[in-house]
Parts: C-alpha cells; sequence; structure tokens
C-alpha cells in the first residue's frame, strides 16, 4: 500500500512539475486501490488543479489520524456511512449548501436524506455495496441464501470458512443471523450471540479481510464473508463462487466523499465533489472497484459485465440491506470484549 | 548484545578516547534517548490515563487499564471481582509458542552453526551468504510466500500427492504447525550467528584433549562445547525468543488469525473499534515488565558465572 501511496504521489509530482508554479492543489485522503490514476489525472488535465493523495485501510485508521492532528491537511476523505456520523458528532466535517455544487442534482434520490447525512449537507456518495458470504458450488450445492451457511455451516463446509478480521461487520452479520439488534444492551441476547458465536469459531479457518478474496479464489476456503465487489473480482479468478443475499439480511454500506473541516482548498474539494457526480466519472470509479455508483446516468458508462452481474444485483425476493448502526460507548464496549473473548 | 558474547572486554581503553567518552557516546544517547526512553515513557504515561471513546486519552490519572488486564467482573462489570484468564491466557499462548520457535531454532540452529564454523575459513563467509539470502527479502512476502507454498493446492502438498505419498492433501494452513514453521524460518539466522561466532572462537584443542582423555564424542559436545559457548547460544534464544514473543504476522498469516497474541491484542487496542489506548499501553507495559524481569535473572546468572570463572 506504501508502494502505491508512493507512486501515487511521484505521479503528482512529476504533474505538479509539467505545470506552472502557481497550480492549485487538493488533498484527497482515500481507500487504497479504490481510484483509478486516469481518472485523477483526468481531473487535473479538466482543473488545473494537481491531486496529492494519502491512503488509509480502514475507518478506524481514517478517524484516528484526524483526531491525532491530520485535520487541515486534507480537503476530503471518503469514510463509510457511519463513519460519517461519527466525524459529524465529532466536528471534523464541513458544511456546503447544494447550490456550491452543479451536479448535486445527479445524486440520486434514495441517497439524498439518508440517515448518516440528511439532505447531504457535508457528503456526496462514492461507491456503495453490500457485505455478505460466498460459497464455492463445487464443494456446497445446497441452500446459500441462509446466514447457517457462516454461523451454523453444513458439514461439507466445515472448518473452510473464512471471517472478515473487522469487529463491526462481523459483530453485525452475526447479530442479523440471531434477528438481533445491532447496538443491543439486552444481557441474555448479547450472552446468547457471544455462545453462538464461539460455538461457530470450531467451523471456521480463518480470520481475513485484505485476503477475502485470495483464500476463496485460492480454495483455501470453501465460504467465506466479503465484499460484494471485491467478491466479484474472486468470481473472475474461480468461477464455481456464488455471491449470497442471504434471507436473514445482509449488510449496505455506503462510502462518501466528505468535505472536511478547516480544508486548505475548499474550492478545490468542491470542484472534485462535481467532478466525482458526472455520470461519466462515477462510472469510471464503478468500472475499477466493481462497486455501485449513487449517481443517475451512469449506466451508459458502465461496463456490460457489471449491469449484470450477481453480485451487484440482488434478487428480487432479497431482503433489503442494514446499514451498520453508531453504538454508544457503553454498548460499544460490550461489543468490544465479546470479540476480545471470541478470539481470546 | 556484544558484551554478553566477549566477556570482560572492558580493560582495553586507549588513550585516543580518554576523556572524550562523553563526547563519542552523545550519537547513542541521543538515539536511545528520543526513540527508546521517550516512546517507552509516552507509552508508560499513557496506560495511567483515562480512555477516550474512539482513540486517544483523557488526561486524568486511572488504574483501569491495568484493572482489566488482571480482574474480571463479567460482562456487564457488576459480578464479584475474579482473575481474569482471557489476557493472561493470551499470554500464556504467546510465551509457549515463543518458547517452541526458540526450541526448533537451536536444534537446528546448532547443528548449522557448527557446520559452518568447522568449515575452512574461506568457505564459511560462502555459508554465511547462504544463510542471510532469503533476509534481502521483506518478512511479510516472505510469510505469505509460505503460505502459497503449504495451502491444500500449494506445490507441497501437490508434489506429495503425485509422488504417492499422500492420497489427500494434509491440512497445514491455519494450524499451530504453520505458526511455527512461519517463525522458525523468521527467526532461524538469529539463532544461527550468535552460535556461529562463539563456535568460531571456541578452541578445537580442548575437544581433541576431552578425546585424549576417553571422552566420547556426546561426552564432548556436552562437558565441553556447550559450556565453552554457551554465551553465544544464551544470545540466539533471546534473539529468537523475544520477536517470537511479539509476531503477530505468522500467527496472522499462516495461523488464520483465529487468536490473539500479544502483539494482535495491542494492535486491536489502536486500530480496532472502541480504540482503547490506555489498555494497549498497559498491556505493552506488562510484556515489557516480563521480559525485563527475565533478562535480569540472566543477568545476575551471568554475573555470578563470570565470578565464579574468573
Amino acid at each position: 500500500m506504501r508502494k502505491i501511496t508512493m507512486s501515487l504521489g511521484a505521479a503528482a509530482l512529476a504533474m505538479s512539475f509539467a505545470q506552472s508554479a502557481a497550480a492549485e492543489k487538493l488533498t484527497v485522503y482515500h481507500w487504497f486501490e479504490y481510484i483509478p490514476q486516469e481518472l485523477l489525472n483526468e481531473f487535473t488535465a479538466e482543473t488545473g488543479i494537481e491531486v496529492v493523495m494519502d491512503t488509509y485501510d480502514s475507518n478506524e485508521a481514517l478517524f484516528a489520524n484526524l483526531k491525532a492532528g491530520g485535520l487541515g491537511s486534507y480537503d476530503v476523505a471518503v469514510p463509510g456511512d457511519y463513519m460519517v456520523k461519527i466525524m459529524n458528532d465529532e466536528g471534523m466535517l464541513d458544511t456546503f449548501s447544494p447550490s456550491e455544487l452543479k451536479n448535486f442534482g445527479n445524486i440520486m434520490d434514495q441517497w439524498l436524506d439518508v440517515d448518516f447525512d440528511m439532505g447531504r449537507k457535508s457528503s456526496i456518495p462514492y461507491q456503495w455495496g453490500s457485505t455478505s458470504f460466498m460459497v464455492d458450488r463445487d464443494v456446497y450445492s445446497g441452500n446459500i441464501r441462509t446466514t447457517d451457511i457462516i454461523f451454523n455451516p453444513p458439514s461439507e463446509l466445515k472448518g473452510k470458512i473464512n471471517i472478515l478480521d473487522t469487529a463491526g461487520e462481523t459483530l453485525a452479520f452475526a447479530s442479523l443471523h440471531m434477528g438481533f439488534p445491532q447496538c443491543s444492551s439486552d444481557r441474555a441476547q448479547l450472552k446468547e450471540l457471544s455462545e453462538m458465536l464461539e460455538t461457530a469459531k470450531a467451523d471456521w479457518a480463518s480470520f481475513n479481510s485484505d485476503g477475502a478474496k485470495d483464500v476463496l479464489s485460492s480454495g483455501d476456503a470453501a465460504a467465506g464473508m466479503i465484499w460484494n465487489g471485491f467478491g466479484a473480482k474472486a468470481r473472475a479468478e474461480r468461477a464455481s463462487l456464488e455471491y449470497s443475499y442471504p434471507d436473514q439480511g445482509y449488510i449496505v454500506w455506503m462510502d462518501n466523499v466528505v468535505l472536511l473541516k478547516d480544508a486548505p482548498n475548499r474550492e478545490a474539494a468542491l470542484k472534485f465533489m462535481d467532478f466525482l457526480l458526472e455520470p461519466e466519472n462515477a462510472a469510471a470509479v464503478t468500472n475499477y472497484a466493481r462497486y455501485t455508483a449513487g449517481v443517475k446516468g451512469v449506466e451508459a458508462f458502465l461496463d456490460p459485465e457489471l449491469v449484470t452481474s450477481p453480485e451487484n444485483n440482488p434478487p428480487a425476493d432479497a431482503p433489503a440491506g442494514t446499514f451498520i448502526e453508531v453504538c454508544a460507548p457503553e454498548t460499544q464496549a460490550l461489543y468490544d470484549a465479546i470479540w476480545t473473548q471470541l478470539k481470546k | 548484545m556484544a558484551g554478553w558474547i566477549t566477556k570482560g572486554g572492558n580493560g582495553a581503553q586507549t588513550s585516543i578516547v580518554d576523556g572524550k567518552q562523553h563526547i563519542l557516546l552523545m550519537p547513542a544517547w541521543f538515539v536511545i534517548g528520543i526513540l527508546l526512553v521517550i516512546p517507552v515513557l509516552v507509552m508508560l504515561i499513557y496506560s495511567f490515563l483515562t480512555q477516550d471513546f474512539r482513540g486517544g486519552v483523557i488526561w486524568e490519572f486511572t488504574l483501569e487499564a491495568y484493572d482489566q488486564f488482571f480482574i474480571d467482573r463479567g460482562l456487564f462489570g457488576d459480578e464479584p471481582a475474579r482473575i481474569e484468564w482471557t489476557y493472561l491466557g493470551i499470554f500464556w499462548r504467546s510465551f509457549l509458542q515463543a518458547l517452541f520457535a526458540m526450541v526448533f531454532c537451536f536444534l537446528i540452529g546448532f547443528p548449522t552453526a557448527y557446520f559452518i564454523a568447522t568449515r575452512a575459513p574461506k568457505s564459511r563467509s560462502f555459508w554465511l551468504f547462504l544463510i542471510t539470502i532469503p533476509y534481502w527479502v521483506n518478512l511479510l512476502i516472505r510469510t505469505v510466500s509460505m503460505k502459497f507454498l503449504i495451502r491444500d493446492t500449494g506445490p507441497l502438498n501437490n508434489w506429495l500427492m503425485s509422488w504417492g505419498v499422500i492420497d489427500d492433501p494434509i491440512s497445514m494452513i491455519n494450524t499451530n504447525f504453520a505458526i511455527q514453521l512461519g517463525l522458525f524460518y523468521s527467526y532461524l539466522p538469529f539463532m544461527v550467528l550468535p552460535i556461529y561466532a562463539s563456535i568460531e572462537r571456541y578452541n578445537f584443542a580442548l575437544s581433541e584433549a576431552a578425546a585424549d582423555l576417553y571422552s566420547n564424542r556426546w561426552t564432548t559436545l556436552f562437558k565441553v562445547v556447550i559450556p565453552a559457548v554457551k554465551p553465544g547460544i544464551i544470545a540466539g534464544c533471546i534473539l529468537v525468543f523475544i520477536p517470537s514473543l511479539g509476531a503477530f504476522l505468522a500467527p496472522d498469516l499462516l495461523g488464520g488469525a483465529k487468536n490473539f497474541m500479544i502483539g494482535s491484542l495491542v494492535e486491536e487496542q489502536f486500530k480496532g473499534q472502541s480504540g482503547d489506548w490506555p489498555f494497549g499501553a498497559a498491556v505493552s507495559m506488562i510484556l515489557l515488565t516480563i521480559i525485563m524481569i527475565i533478562l535480569l535473572f540472566y543477568a545476575r546468572a551471568q554475573s555470578r558465572d563470570n565470578n565464579g570463572g574468573h
């Protein structure tokens, strides 16, 4: 990842020499491997603003770095839904009015009034997707539209399951399996959840997030939790993999471009957001990351394979996905304790 | 480190450095001060502060972090206080794992070092060079490569199956065996090099003398060679044991990250959901204290040896 950052940094540096000394600069704090370099080059060509990018690998890392003094050095970042809310509560976000973005109207209606940013005052949609699991159909051909695959697996899959090594998503998914609320403080429920996880763990092979695709495409795991876009890439390498939208529900998430407080170049940040709201550019990100854009009119620019991919198109009878909730500190401490108990 | 291997080398002051020791030591003091003492002090102070939700600290003194480590009050904190076994269990597992890694490294490393040290002087550097070749590559990449080698569909299983040794692949990945293999591979040279340095200086005339006195090979090895090269063996053991204790690449990548090691437990406190920095600092301080106690015992035993020997 450092290598990626460095090469992007080098590219940005090269560009900065190519341009006049007075060139404007935009500083982006972004996930790793989540935006194609050509798109950044195009932004620079269009606006004359050079882009400098740093990367992170989790919402928590982004938050920790901004909290530890990173605020004021970046213009925009790309936090997930619940992190937008946390950052807003911490006063890390600046606001804009819809009139400041000429492409504001391109945001899909369903993504305008979202819980984490009602009316889109500080953020615009970047990409959204789901977190569920995939199963190797060569190994198991039964019904996979149930979370039992992960938490109460059939004998074919026992000992061949990979779990995401992120407490938030895995515990939320386990709560869906049990039909419990995500931020429960009910003793009986938490105890049951913890016991269910400890029993299920005996059937799991590994905990791995960055390797979630690799363990499936290599055959090390026959079933594994994964994000849908990452899953599409896994299926490209091993055709027998199938992504599941279980009946008990699954997690949906949305990454959003936010305007950071004390942004050194607020103007450039807004131009960048406008740029990303152009259907063609939003589609370019989707084609690269294999998730789904939250912008109207992207269809014409999409890779045709994506339009019909099973990972991006839930079956008609699948339930709606559930966003991760932000628990109160006391409740969060209970879930942390359950996670520690699970991995002790 | 050199002090452990070369006993009593402190009588060799020359007139060139006389009276200038402090100036000459400045760079070392500077590095130790900035890179070691200050971070450890920060950690010590943080371990006694109050946790701020999602990372950071509140500047109020509390023993909360140490309390959490040692005392169990149930999930909801209202049960009678008991000893907390969760974290002690994680420490125990890490210690056991480091101990095994140390023993395996010694069993393979000692004969290797002996072999190299008994070659002709010219070819020794060649053998040492061979030992160091894998270490030109980053530890992470080596660990991932190991994973590729031993996975169910990997070359090792494929060869064994094509030779008819086994019918079904042996599941090696995500086991304790895989973790040990990773640690062994990572830290073997730390065992070989100090032992080699000791054996190289060993006077083989002593072995001949023992043989002249009708000592067989094993007796010579245990009564003459090993006591003579003991400082190198102990240095090697410490150099393997301590990094293995904090290792988390091998347990995570090869062992499947199913259980916390001390290293990953600390990491989780800084990168995880609630970001409990004081607790992470406290775990680190407890580990540091344990290691210091071990080293102090060793140093005492060593100085007793020296006094008795001279």
